[in-house]
């Protein structure tokens, strides 16, 4: 039977468009227009979940984003599968499959509410207390229990398919809500000039003008004005409308996080489009609009399906056309239920009682509902209700004037609504810090002083009659603008509104008359209870930090919307203190959940990070290069042929350089053009070596540290003028070198004319290292005297027609070049060397291979060998520091160094393993053999193709001090003083006078 | 790479070609006093003529554009105007790329990356400045109402190309 | 994300920036203090950015560390 109670006619919902869905496999029929919990209500289903940890059978309490029972986990398909959505903020679409969440078997059927019947061993902080014995029970039994018993929802298990947009937005003044205070603030600031961005979490505008079906505003109805409001600002240039979008988070200097759903809810998207957005919205000034949520009241048995709060049922029927119910108790301390009770008796709904805890109601709206004959029952409490998956009975009593209750009255029912009030809504404001201060006429925490530049609103600063409310939006919007520097003041708009009198009322705390053993619902969401409350301030918490980390109360995904003031007033009662005496927890983003995916955005897959290629990539790769990640580069790592895997094709690459000659794309390191009269000077302050009598023409290795006297990087530096040097950085250390540079030659050395400029990608560099290198190069260059280079020499000339910058300069310790050209040309060049070496067996290798050949000559690899611990003198470089210089950076610290007692630093040392074929492990601990003292680690290790057996470089305590001793390297199968025998040795492997460099 | 490369959109990103870079910098100063034959826009500003352009990098430091063929020209005139001062110029042609994004939604795509405020108040044509995009650094120019120029380091390009035609997926891409 | 104000660019998004440190760092005394020992106040904070993807130029500025609102303007000598 379809929509039992939907009624014949009326709401917002488009009755010309039914639509299909199903909930837990059972198909129901709905309207365009309405969400998932409307549609639900409209079918007569109440049960819509079980509750987090006791597992009770739960309902809607409210129609909003507030919503703390009916999470539902929806699915277009095996990989979109979302769970934890709150029900009422499901748009419907045909075809929608939703399933309930933390229950197994079914929710009708619930193993799990075993909880409920365990719940005396299951209160507040229990698993700091219980199951505790014995011991390994909790590892094996209780932990895996508890842990498959709690959580909320089903993670997916598939990667998830839909694209998530950013958005960088600035603004004059963002409002955040579009409720009668929003909507005003948007005109007056859209009058103004200013740039607006106007953002609410509901497809529709409008806020409770939405459901405003009595009050007329400048002669019109609410939605007439909400009608042309919003045309106005539509219409408008400068103003954006952001709907289905919720300011999650206020952030410094105002920036403020949206999370726009933009395909959510249709049933086919277009798979172009993003299904979510974040947007950061910088705004000159905010205004928050941010509206009241209405509190339940805490009374036993408070949480069955079928109790919800009154307004919100006030929602569902003028909204969405749906009777929650057919007999409706209503249980309130706020005129606002009277209102409620109205509406749903002019739908049809027979009204049983209203329960008014106080005992007067003179307000406008309790005398039209006792003049429209509902039964009004003053100074009465609840003392429980009944029902298991549906509510069916409301336990009232009498309050005498000594506050103790009479005999029970037990009222049938299958709807109870309840109204405690209404908290504003400060979310947003105590997230960007502001002060908040505590208001004892409206029982309510009020924004005090804004932090940010903030102006509020409307309901969330308590006002509640929709004149004020009006007006106070328009002030606010008109006073933005200003702020934000618009002159133009917009139209004078007095908003005259004829409405009946605004309710007024509300509690906080537990309802008087609490049954012993039975439980009053406090933070639906968490399951705790007023119970737990007093049972932390019995167990000596004080502070609500304390209160509520114990207890759990306001920390679940809904952050207490419906029961942080509550829990205040229990625990305000149980400690003899004023509310504002115990204090409120901070707020924190996001005000509602998002998705993962906004956070994201595009940085996904390819697009997760630069995929840095070189400028002679195609080419390798063309070859079979296997590439491997440096940074964000693609590097060549070695050239596998037919049948190699990569030690052999290390081997023959290694073997290929030392013979004839190897090609090698060193493009990736760093280069910086450092030029200006003071250049040398610059260059002199900065790293430990000479150069002001370097000649033009020549190139030197310099070694740059830092204040600390450690090595930070290194490079071979080309003067190619009096004012021009050539400096390399390594390719991971290009970032910070520049930033360094920068930073000594703009604030410490500002006297010096010099300047720095990056041009690492301006050049692809090709290296030629071998004894045939020079045979190779030589028919190809142009106005370079090759023969006349010696090493570590530079010249500028000409190569297969472009320029070229040409250093001789070896990094594997044959003879050598480094071919710079203009990027653009690097792939020809490539071509044009391979071609020309072709006839001498002209090699490409890759990185790896480039790491064995240099660590047969003991060069350093930077952040490899060293650590950022190891000073020049550690790393046997000790004699290119410079005498006599007077300044330069580390100077102070290797001066310290020098001073204090020699021995106990590590240095870098060379280790052959007894073994020759054993491979040491990079990093692996040396220790040494008499009494298994740890005396450093391997930095480096390799199998030499050229030495036929295996090499590493190590940092060992006194290394030098050593040489010939044996110590062990502790491996996984072989540890410490048992692991592998190696002899300290030079750092250096082969050709130490370096007599290979010439050929 | 080229899959990324394949993803550009009709939303109006086209690849420019080849030019002629240089850095040019030294003490604002200098840069006043010498009549240099281009005119070296303000803080945040472009300024163009003849096919040459100027744009401002920081104090003292600006990224001269010209066509290839120029290139040697504009180098040599600027040495001679500067012959005596202390300065640096150096050639940066084939350190960057440079391409065009065009179209209504242009400043929304780059807004997908970009946090800079492209409203034509806040960043009027002529407007160019250094900025993010997603992980990349660029160079943005604006140089009209719904056309931006920007100029990469040339390793980044596949991927801001990518960013570009993803952001501009839901706009018709 | 913080709004910074660089004192050639106006004001930018923090992640155009890089953080560069105490201002006014003492070379003068021990170097054990210069190399490592850094003050930690609550409150006014003199400190160092560099707009790194900007106009990459350093500057000294003064923020408070528990509001993180930048006092009064940067000097444009770091």
């Amino acid at each position: 039977m379809s929509q039992a109670l939907r009624t014949a006619e009326g709401g917002r919902i488009d009755r010309a468009n039914p639509l299909g869905f199903s909930f837990d496999g059972r198909s129901y029929r709905g309207f365009a227009g309405d969400t998932l919990a409307s549609a639900l209500l409209a079918n007569g289903v109440h049960l819509l979940a079980r509750s987090f940890k006791y597992h009770r059978p739960r309902g809607l309490l409210t129609a909003g984003s507030d919503e703390p029972n009916a999470l539902v986990e929806l699915a277009r398909d095996a990989a979109r599968c979302t769970p934890n959505l709150r029900a009422t903020q499901i748009e419907l679409y045909e075809g929608l499959r939703a399933r309930s969440q933390n229950r197994t078997p079914s929710l009708a059927f619930d193993l799990g509410a075993v909880n409920d019947r365990l719940a005396p061993l299951l209160p507040a902080g229990f698993y700091y207390k219980t199951f505790m014995w014995p011991k390994a029970a909790w590892k094996r039994l209780y932990e895996p229990s508890i842990r498959a018993m709690a959580g909320l929802g089903r993670a997916p298990t598939r990667p998830d398919p839909d694209r998530y947009a950013q958005r960088y937005a600035h603004c004059d003044v963002l409002v955040v809500g579009s409720g009668p205070a929003g909507l005003a603030a948007a005109l007056a600031a859209a009058e103004s000039g200013a740039r607006v961005i106007l953002c609410d979490e509901q497809a529709a505008f409008g806020g409770t003008l939405l459901a405003e079906d009595e009050a007329r505003i400048e002669g019109g109805s609410a939605e007439a004005f909400r009608a042309a409001s919003l045309a106005t600002l539509a219409a408008a240039p400068r103003v954006r409308l952001l709907a289905r979008t919720t300011a999650f988070g206020y952030f410094p200097h105002n920036m403020v996080g949206l999370a726009e759903r933009i395909t959510d809810h249709l049933a086919a998207p277009d798979p172009r489009l993003p299904r979510e957005r974040l947007w950061q919205v910088r705004a000159r000034e905010v205004v928050l609009a941010t509206g009241a949520h209405e509190r339940p009241l805490v009374f036993p048995e408070n949480d069955r399906p079928g109790i919800m709060l009154a307004e919100a049922a006030r929602v569902y029927l003028t909204r969405y056309g749906v009777r929650p119910g057919t007999r409706a108790v209503l249980a309130t301390a706020h005129d606002g239920a009277y209102r409620t009770a109205l509406a749903l008796h002019r739908a049809g709904v027979e009204i049983a009682a209203i329960a008014d805890l106080r005992g007067t109601a003179g307000g406008a709206w309790p005398a039209a509902a006792r003049d429209a004959g509902l039964p009004v029952r003053l100074s009465t409490t609840i003392l429980g209700t009944t029902g298991r998956r549906r509510v069916a009975r409301v336990d009232l009593a009498r309050l005498d004037a000594d506050g103790r209750c009479g005999v029970v009255e037990p009222v049938p029912c299958d709807l109870l609504l309840m109204s405690g009030g209404f908290t504003p809504s400060v979310h947003l404001f105590s997230q960007s810090r502001g002060r908040l201060r505590f208001d004892d006429t409206l029982q309510a925490y009020l924004p005090d002083t804004p932090a940010e530049r903030t102006h509020v609103a409307g309901a969330c600063r308590g006002l509640v009659a929709l004149a004020d409310v009006l007006a106070d939006g328009y002030a606010a919007g008109a006073a933005a603008a200003q702020a934000a520097g618009c002159n133009r003041a917009p139209s004078a708009r007095p908003f005259p509104v004829t409405a009946r009198e605004s309710p007024a009322g509300g509690m906080l705390g537990a309802l008087p008359g609490n049954r012993p053993g039975a439980r009053a619902f406090v933070d639906f969401q968490n399951d705790v209870t007023a119970k737990d409350l007093a049972l932390a301030t019995r167990e000596g918490f004080r502070s609500i930090e304390h209160i509520k980390r114990y207890t759990t109360t306001g920390m679940a995904t809904d952050q207490g919307k419906s029961s942080n003031m509550n829990a205040l007033g229990i625990v305000a009662d149980a400690l003899g203190s004023p509310i504002p005496a115990i204090g409120l927890t901070t707020f924190r983003m996001p005000y509602t959940p998002t998705s993962f995916g906004i956070f994201a955005g595009a940085a996904r897959g390819d697009l997760f990070e630069p995929l840095r290629m070189t400028p002679m990539h195609a080419q390798a790769a063309a070859l079979g290069a296997v590439f491997e990640d440096v940074g964000q580069w693609k590097r060549a790592r070695y050239f596998p042929r037919a049948g190699e895997d990569m030690a052999a094709a290390v081997a023959r690459e290694c073997r290929a350089v030392r013979s004839a000659c190897g090609l090698f794309d060193a493009s990736t390191l760093g280069k910086i053009e450092i030029v200006g009269p003071d250049a040398a000077t610059f260059l002199e302050r900065l790293y430990v070596n000479a150069w002001h009598r370097l000649p033009s023409g020549r190139c030197r290795y310099g070694l740059l540290l830092r204040e600390d006297g450690f090595i930070f990087d290194d490079g071979v530096i080309g003067r190619l003028a009096t004012d021009r040097f050539h400096v390399t950085t390594t390719t991971g250390g290009i970032g910070r070198v520049l930033a360094m540079m920068e930073d000594y030659r703009q604030t410490e050395w500002p006297e010096l004319d010099v300047w720095l400029t990056a041009t690492t990608e301006q050049w692809a560099v090709l290296a030629l290292q071998g004894p045939r290198a020079k045979d190779i190069l030589a028919p190809l260059v142009e106005a370079v005297d090759l023969a006349a280079m010696t090493h570590m020499s530079l010249a500028e000339g000409r190569i297969a027609g472009v320029p070229l910058r040409l250093f001789r300069v070896s990094f594997t310790g044959e003879m050598g070049f480094e071919v710079n050209v203009p990027a653009s040309a690097g792939a020809a060049v490539w071509e044009a060397l391979m071609a020309a070496g072709a006839a001498c067996g002209l090699t490409p290798y890759g990185t790896e291979a480039m790491h064995v050949l240099r660590a047969e000559k003991g060069y350093l690899v930077i952040g490899q060998d060293t650590d950022g611990t190891v000073s020049p003198d550690d790393a046997g470089l000790g004699r290119m520091v410079a005498r006599g210089k007077p300044d330069f950076i580390g100077k102070r610290a290797l001066e310290a160094m020098a001073a204090r007692p020699a021995g106990g630093r590590q240095h870098l040392v060379g280790l052959l393993s007894e073994t020759p074929a054993q491979v040491l492990e990079e990093g692996a601990q040396i220790v040494a053999e008499t009494d298994g003292a740890r005396l450093g680690h391997v930095t480096s290790a390799y199998y030499s193709p050229t030495l036929g057996r295996a090499i590493a470089l190590a940092m060992v305590r006194d290394g030098r001090a050593r040489l010939g001793e044996r110590l062990r390297v502790a491996l996984p199968e072989a540890p410490a003083r048992e692991g592998h025998a190696v002899r300290v040795v030079a750092p250096v492997f082969y050709d130490p006078e370096g007599a290979r460099l010439d050929g | 790479m080229d899959d990324l490369l394949a993803r550009t959109a009709p939303l109006g990103i086209r690849p420019l070609p080849a030019m002629a870079r240089f850095m040019l910098q030294a003490r604002p100063a200098t840069l006043a006093g010498v009549p240099l034959g281009i005119v070296l826009p303000p803080a945040c500003r472009a300024t163009e003529a003849g096919g040459r352009a100027a744009l401002w990098l920081g104090p003292g430091a600006y990224l001269l554009r010209t066509t290839p063929a120029d290139g040697p020209a504009l180098a040599a005139a600027l040495e001679q105007a500067l012959a005596g001062q202390a300065h640096a110029l150096v050639e940066v042609s084939d350190r960057l790329t440079a391409l065009e994004l065009a179209g209504e939604e242009a400043a929304a795509v780059l807004n997908a990356g970009c946090p800079l405020d492209l409203d034509l108040a806040a960043c009027p044509v002529g407007f160019c400045a250094r900025s993010v995009l997603g992980k990349a650094g660029i160079l943005l120019w604006r140089t009209g109402a719904a056309r931006f120029l920007l100029e990469i380091e040339r390793s980044f390009t596949p991927y801001v190309h990518g960013f570009l035609a993803e952001a501009g997926r839901e706009f018709g891409g | 994300m913080l709004l910074i104000h660089c004192p050639w660019c106006g004001p930018r998004a923090e992640i155009e920036f890089s953080y560069a440190g105490p201002a006014q760092l003492r070379r003068d005394g021990a170097l054990e203090d210069l190399l490592y020992l850094r003050d930690n106040p609550k409150g006014r904070h003199e400190e160092r950015w560099r707009h790194a993807h900007g106009c990459g130029q350093f500057f000294a500025t003064a923020r408070d560390t528990v509001s993180d609102f930048f006092l009064p303007p940067p000097v444009a000598k770091p």
